[in-house]
């Protein structure tokens, strides 16, 4: 016991590298929230007044909610009124955004977090639209896919500059009523990302957004909308960091797709939000709705996420399978780790003939981690033929962590089929002992039995990225086993 | 001198099972332990390994003049300390050539070496995969995962000839064999055999000493070594069986 007790204190006190501040000229609206408030908002993004109407509605709609009660997390209760709903670094001037004009300090905080966002450094083939609190502060490479008539940009320039788009799309997935924190979302959202790949285009690049909390006190609500186009493609990734600090901050983001006849989409996250301190305090609540439709025959959308930040995820990445042959899949890897909660999976949701769906999950849960896998498979009568396969496997480090799995299948018909696999494994003495006697260290060990673990999903990964949630995933585990 | 064991006690949850083993082992030497099941053969490989579960109660052991019991596992390891396990263990998703090169440059590294990369790796594994007869589609397969009993010790004996040990502990190695993985495994240990290495086998039965000829033959019987002697002490023990020393060594 006594290297691996040595391993525990060496690690436990493991900083998270990503955890430091920007001193920037923050434009911070006051903590609360009310009818003016979101009309402010709306004002100081000069929206046009269906959106403010929208965004009304939302936050009408929203009053009459409560939180939702199911997912097995716990958390003391959120003081709405307490929290900040817009937060963005001031501008050193105005007119037309380029790199030239954002400022040194935020340039340098995404170059520390090893996003660099002058182009010509950017990895070879990626766009990157970086959000920097509220708002998108960069987004690179637009002249380039602008080319092929690509839009990508930040979702304020798109209500400006693409509004027919955003208003026949938005809310088209995830309605203002869907849920408690999609609702606030779609009343307070203040900025996030756009793209539509038009008929036929194969996006040459990957596209990313990159998610900076910054600000303290303050929540971050952006909005994501993506249109595929038929037959076109894309694959784009987010990534997330915030600072550390002693209290809970709200990330209540909404993500919605769109895939249109023979059209793929591809969407993978690197989430790594603060997790908060050894002791639970501080770190990120992560309460965000992500869906897509498979709106367009045999079209298909792919979830892949790696989740191994915030102090509690509530997360449900699904697809609504309408077209005929249309193709879902949900990779997924979520570690909880020291006090962390991860409460996540999907929805698959057959409609069209001959649908398919694959469910890969990986559930890793270490230190006081607790980790649930919530998935629903509901194959609707008209769905015949479809196919669903899910496997949910969970691995234990330590005997203080938790792991659960909530399975829902409804197949309300006859041609349909659907499997479910599910394993929990722990990682045992006899692993790390068989590494460590060919020379590999403890830490090297577990990081080398997880990512064997997820590998099915970190295949799913784009190449750079798979890299990088590699290491992320030792790092989230550093000193979890003894 | 590459190993010197001396009045090793040790135990597993307050049971002692090694009660005083004395041993010696000198460069180019190969070394046979031999006993009847739970004489304490397994627990003499795992506590020179360095698994945790087992308790030194006193003694000590010094490999090539350090104290071995001081390092961690994979210190011995990097120290070049090898053992062939019993009973290899399983690492999904993780694949051979991945995992043994993981091992050898976390060796090589404590060493002050340079780390291999992949390609020069697998110019290493490929020439050693030829002394055991296996295929290089085994460096792609996950660690031990679906393997025939006789392709993990294979698998056990080609780590072992990558990672060219000091000290090559095999653990039961003959089981679980039929004769010609037997000869192909044994093959392959011989052709590491040096005059600057040693090995300690560790066997039940004679005749995986039929195939890698041993220069010493100890007899461990309920912790103790009861009797030492040449290759034909094997010979001897497998004629007559345990119960003749055994009786001889309660007299």
């Amino acid at each position: 016991m006594d290297a691996a007790t040595k391993t525990i204190e060496e690690f436990a006190g493991q900083e998270y590298k990503y955890g430091f501040v920007t001193e920037v000229d923050s434009d911070v609206v006051p903590p609360g929230l009310d009818e003016s408030v979101i009309r402010l908002i709306s004002e100081k993004k000069e929206e046009p007044s269906w959106l403010t109407q929208w965004r009304l509605r939302a936050y009408r709609h929203w009053r009459t909610m409560a939180e939702p009660r199911w997912p097995k997390v716990h958390f003391p209760k959120i003081d709405y009124q307490a929290i900040s709903y817009y937060a963005a670094p001031k501008k050193k001037s105005e007119g037309p955004k380029s790199l030239e004009e954002v400022d040194p300090e935020i340039l340098a905080t995404y170059e520390k977090l090893g996003i660099p966002l002058k182009e010509q450094e950017v990895l070879a083939g990626v766009a990157v639209d970086a959000v920097f609190d509220s708002v998108s502060v960069a987004t690179t490479f637009r002249e380039k896919l602008s080319e092929l008539g690509i839009i990508f940009c930040s979702f304020s320039e798109a209500v400006k500059e693409h509004p027919d788009l955003v208003r026949e799309y938005l809310g088209s997935v995830v309605p203002y009523t869907d849920n408690f924190f999609a609702s606030l979302n779609s009343a307070v959202f203040s900025d996030g990302s756009f793209c539509y790949v038009p008929k036929g285009v194969q996006c040459p690049m990957e596209l990313s957004t990159y998610f900076r909390i910054n600000a303290a006190n303050t929540g971050q609500f952006e909005r994501t909308l993506l249109i595929a186009d038929e037959g076109a493609s894309v694959s784009y990734l987010e990534g997330c960091t915030a600072p550390m600090r002693d209290e809970n901050q709200l990330h209540a983001a909404v993500v919605e797709l769109v895939a249109l006849a023979g059209a793929k989409i591809k969407y993978s996250t690197v989430q790594n939000w603060y997790p908060g301190d050894a002791s639970g305090r501080g770190g990120i609540y992560n309460f965000v709705t992500k869906r897509g439709a498979c709106r367009g025959e045999a079209s298909k959308i792919s979830w892949t996420q790696v989740e191994t930040g915030s102090a509690i995820t509530w997360k449900y990445p699904s697809c609504i399978l309408q077209g005929d042959g249309s193709i879902g899949e949900f990779y997924s890897v979520a570690v909880a780790n020291s006090r962390q909660q991860a409460d996540t999976g999907t929805k698959m949701i057959h409609i069209g003939k001959g649908t398919r769906s694959t469910i890969v999950s990986k559930g890793i849960s270490a230190g006081y981690g607790q980790n649930s896998y919530r998935g629903l498979v509901r194959i609707t009568p008209k769905a015949t033929g479809s196919r669903n396969f899910t496997q949910c496997d969970s691995m234990l480090l330590g005997d203080k962590c938790g792991a659960h799995t909530f399975p829902y299948i409804e197949v309300q018909n006859d041609s349909s089929q659907v499997e479910h696999e599910a394993s929990t494994s722990k990682i045992g003495e006899d692993q790390i002992f068989y590494c460590n006697q060919r020379g590999i260290s403890t830490e090297d060990a577990v990081s080398l039995i997880v990512n064997g673990f997820c590998k099915e999903v970190l295949a799913e990964l784009p190449m750079e990225f798979a890299v990088e949630a590699q290491k992320l995933l030792g790092i989230s585990l550093e000193g979890s086993v003894g | 001198m590459i190993l010197e064991i001396r009045n090793l006690h040790a135990g597993i949850e307050g049971t002692e099972i090694l009660k005083g083993i004395d041993l010696t082992v000198k460069a180019g030497e190969v070394h046979a332990i031999m006993g009847p099941n739970g004489s304490g053969k397994s627990t003499l490989a795992g506590v020179l390994a360095g698994r945790e579960e087992y308790e030194v109660t006193e003694g000590e052991v010094l490999f090539r003049g350090e104290n071995l019991l001081e390092m961690s596992p994979e210190e011995r390891a990097a120290a070049g300390v090898f053992l062939a396990f019993q009973y290899p263990v399983e690492i999904p998703g993780v694949n051979s050539a991945y995992f043994l090169r993981t091992g050898l440059n976390s060796i090589r590294k404590s060493r002050g070496e340079e780390e291999l990369d992949a390609l020069d790796f697998l110019k290493l594994a490929r020439e050693k995969l030829k002394l055991v007869q296996m295929d290089e589609a085994f460096l792609k397969r996950s660690v031990n995962e679906g393997f025939s009993g006789g392709e993990k010790k294979r698998h056990e004996i080609f780590q072992m000839a990558v990672l060219d040990p000091v000290l090559g502990i095999l653990d039961e190695t003959d089981s679980g064999l039929d004769i010609d993985a037997l000869r192909i495994v044994a093959a392959g240990v011989n052709s590491l055999r040096r005059a600057d290495n040693a090995f300690l086998v560790v066997t039940h039965y004679q005749r995986l000493l039929n195939h890698i000829i041993p220069d010493v033959v100890h007899v461990l019987l309920d912790g103790r070594i009861v009797q030492s002697g040449g290759k034909e002490l094997a010979l001897q023990l497998e004629a007559e069986g345990y119960d003749r020393i055994k009786q001889a060594a309660t007299v």
